[in-house]
């Protein structure tokens, strides 16, 4: 036997990992970025880094499924003098019809409306499905202006200026032509099968002091009547919320970098924007200094899951979370059910995101008639349903452990947190200590 | 500047319904101006003393007419739909913004953004616009009799933009199938905006628009047209310099 030098185990990059390579391989032989949707798929701080105390001596519970624990919220009671009153404090997203299938948006405004809660149009105009399933929809005023009507504008309940959305902050729309159907490009006013990149800035105006001049016109042109949002990607939450309110807003939306998007550049959804833990005390602690907490309502949305996420949030000073890609789920995207057809496309069930694409096997993100056959809008409606519903119970379960008997009673000294990133970024104790990274000089 | 036939709207109603803006506010106005059913006879108005506030006349849905006897601030007739604006003044930021259908006629300077996004109708601006007029113009007509600004008909999608005088810098950046006819000089093109041959049925157009904005003395022989080379409507990474 003759003797042979241990060999040195073949050693990977942490640095270049195998998706580095492979991305630099892509780009090399496409010359073109990667687009993609969803949101950040990067590790972040969240709310899996925080935990509830529970009752103990000094608090006691409230009884599980005997003493009542309010969810109900109301949105815009600031100026409008027709508010918003939700059941639940979960709203759905703005979702385009266009990235998404017409059975989709119907299916989103018949769930939200079974379990008392409002849907949101998007960059694409409002369509009859939406309009017609649901009891409560938030219109989207975005700069492409894509099918923005006198019409729709009146019978929508609630006006949402989009600023910025938390996967692309100071990023525009983007719909790449293989989603331009003919109806998709008549309600943008567009040519067919064209690659649409919409604007990233509002045409009519700029900075704060026109965007209350905006909201300003909005009211005028509504008689004063609905509740006029203003949506932030999570870029500079506390003047942004600050900014939004001095503006004029009832109700602030702040999108963090897990919210997903339609597509846009893979480098802009992992680098740009913060993680929505990190933007929901900064824009709390605003309204706190301007005396609006509670007058002015905070949505907060990026990477809600379950009611424990929905309790966290709230925790932490929110009025009502949102929710866009935990939606789409339960429609049913990304099902295993498809897994052939997603290995086709090189993917597998739970990592699709090539939404631009058009050829999504769940037939959610698609104009293309066969596919979107695949959404029953009721039984998919009915989903939607019982996921809000089971996300209410969950964060009902959670706020009378803490002797709560409103979501909305929930507050930071309910929580700790994990680690020391998410103790500084929620602004609550490391577990175990009482040390808030950042407050008391430490 | 050439003379208009619509400048005869200028001239004083007296059945209008008067609405004085140093009396009344502007949410009454608009707030009866939304109260307008198809039918009422209420289909003259008069503004007075508008002094640069913003919104006046905004969201109209009947076709009524009003005259605004001043200057006025931003988004001046925003979402028209039907009704015949006259702004016997010049107009702030917006003026005609998102408008549907309907008329507004401008008979100062306009600010930025004038008919931006506007949807349809006509806007006629009797003096000069400023930057980014039509800026992501969705089908509505603009006549503009003096200059315009840069980075006019930005992203335009559609409709027409009239300019009897001059053009600033990258005017159509990023165009679509908006068509852009300018009369005087273009200091540049935008991104994807090139000249483009005039054929009978783009005079026979532009005669129409000059007609409808009541202007006489021009010929459409005297306009160059501009629209999309579409070579930015597919994305290719050779072209990635010219954004």
């Amino acid at each position: 036997m003759t003797y042979r030098n241990p060999p040195t185990t073949p050693r990977k990059s942490a640095t270049f990992d195998d998706y580095t390579l492979s991305e630099i391989r892509r780009a090399a032989a496409t010359g073109i970025y990667d687009i993609r949707g969803a949101g950040a798929k990067r590790k972040l701080p969240h709310f899996d880094d925080l935990l509830f105390l529970g009752a103990s001596i000094s608090r006691y519970p409230l009884e599980g499924y005997r003493e009542r624990c309010d969810t109900s919220v109301v949105l815009g009671s600031r100026h409008a003098k027709k508010p918003i009153e939700l059941k639940i404090p979960i709203t759905i997203a703005g979702m385009s019809f266009g990235s998404l299938s017409g059975p989709a948006k119907e299916a989103l405004g018949r769930g939200a409306t079974l379990a008392g809660t409002s849907t949101t149009t998007g960059d694409g105009g409002m369509t009859e499905e939406e309009r017609g399933h649901s009891k409560t929809l938030v219109y989207q005023y975005l700069p492409s202006r894509y099918g923005m009507n006198l019409r729709d504008l009146r019978r929508a309940d609630a006006i949402e200026v989009v600023v910025g959305q938390g996967a692309k902050p100071g990023g525009g729309g983007m719909l790449l032509g293989q989603k331009i159907s003919d109806r998709v490009a008549e309600m943008r006013t567009l040519p067919k099968g064209i690659d649409q990149r919409s604007a990233s800035r509002h045409p009519d105006w700029t900075g704060p002091d026109d965007l209350e001049i905006k909201i300003l016109e909005l009211r005028e042109i509504t008689d004063w009547e609905k509740p006029i949002y203003v949506k932030v990607g999570g870029a500079r939450p506390y003047y942004d919320t600050a900014l939004a309110v001095k503006a004029g807003a009832d109700v602030v939306v702040v999108d963090g970098m897990q919210g997903g998007t339609a597509a846009t550049q893979e480098v802009f959804i992992e680098n740009v924007g913060q993680p929505t833990l990190a933007c929901i005390r900064p824009a709390v602690q605003a309204l706190q200094d301007l005396g609006m907490h509670r007058k002015v309502q905070l949505i907060v949305s990026g990477g809600i899951r379950n009611g424990a996420d929905v309790a966290k949030a709230l925790a932490l000073g929110v009025d009502a979370v949102s929710i866009g890609t935990a939606a789409l789920v339960a429609l049913g995207d990304n099902d295993p059910r498809w897994e052939a057809e997603y290995n086709e496309l090189g993917t597998t069930a739970g990592a699709y995101d090539d939404w631009h694409e058009g050829r999504d096997p769940a037939g959610i993100t698609t104009q293309d008639p066969e596919l979107m056959k695949r959404v029953d809008p009721i039984a998919a409606g009915r989903r939607l349903a019982n996921y809000l519903k089971v996300m209410t119970l969950e964060a009902q379960t959670i706020a009378r452990a803490c002797g709560k008997n409103s979501l909305h009673n929930l507050e930071p000294e309910d929580l700790v947190a994990l680690t020391i990133e998410a103790a500084a970024m929620a602004g609550v104790p490391l577990a175990g200590t009482n040390w808030i990274p950042g407050k008391n000089g430490f | 500047m050439p003379a208009t036939k619509l400048s005869k709207a200028a001239t004083h109603d007296h059945a209008s319904r008067i609405f004085d803006l140093d009396v009344s506010s502007l949410r009454e106005l608009n707030q009866a101006l939304h109260a307008l059913t198809p039918g009422s006879n209420e289909t003259a108005w008069e503004v007075l003393h508008p002094k640069g506030s913003h919104s006046v006349a905004v969201g109209v849905d009947q076709p009524v007419t009003i005259d605004v006897r001043g200057s006025v601030g931003y988004y001046c007739g925003g979402m028209n739909s039907g009704s015949t604006i006259t702004v016997h003044g010049s107009a702030g930021p917006g003026v005609g913004e998102n408008m549907m259908s309907g008329s507004i006629i401008v008979k100062g300077d306009a600010s930025q953004y004038a008919g931006a996004t506007g949807k349809g109708g006509l806007l006629v601006i009797e003096g000069n616009a400023s930057s980014r007029c039509g800026i992501s113009m969705k089908g509505i007509d603009i006549v503009v009799h003096g200059n315009i600004g840069h980075m006019s008909a930005f992203m335009a999608q559609s409709g027409n933009l009239v300019v009897l005088g001059d053009a600033g810098d990258a005017l159509g950046d990023s165009i679509y199938e908006a068509r852009l006819f300018v009369r005087g000089k273009v200091d540049s093109l935008g991104a994807d905006c090139i000249a483009k041959e005039m054929r009978p049925e783009h005079l026979e157009l532009l005669q129409g628009l000059l007609d409808r904005a009541g202007v006489t003395g021009v010929k459409p022989s005297e306009f160059k047209r501009y629209g999309s080379a579409r070579t930015l409507y597919n994305f290719n990474i050779d072209n990635a310099d010219a954004y």
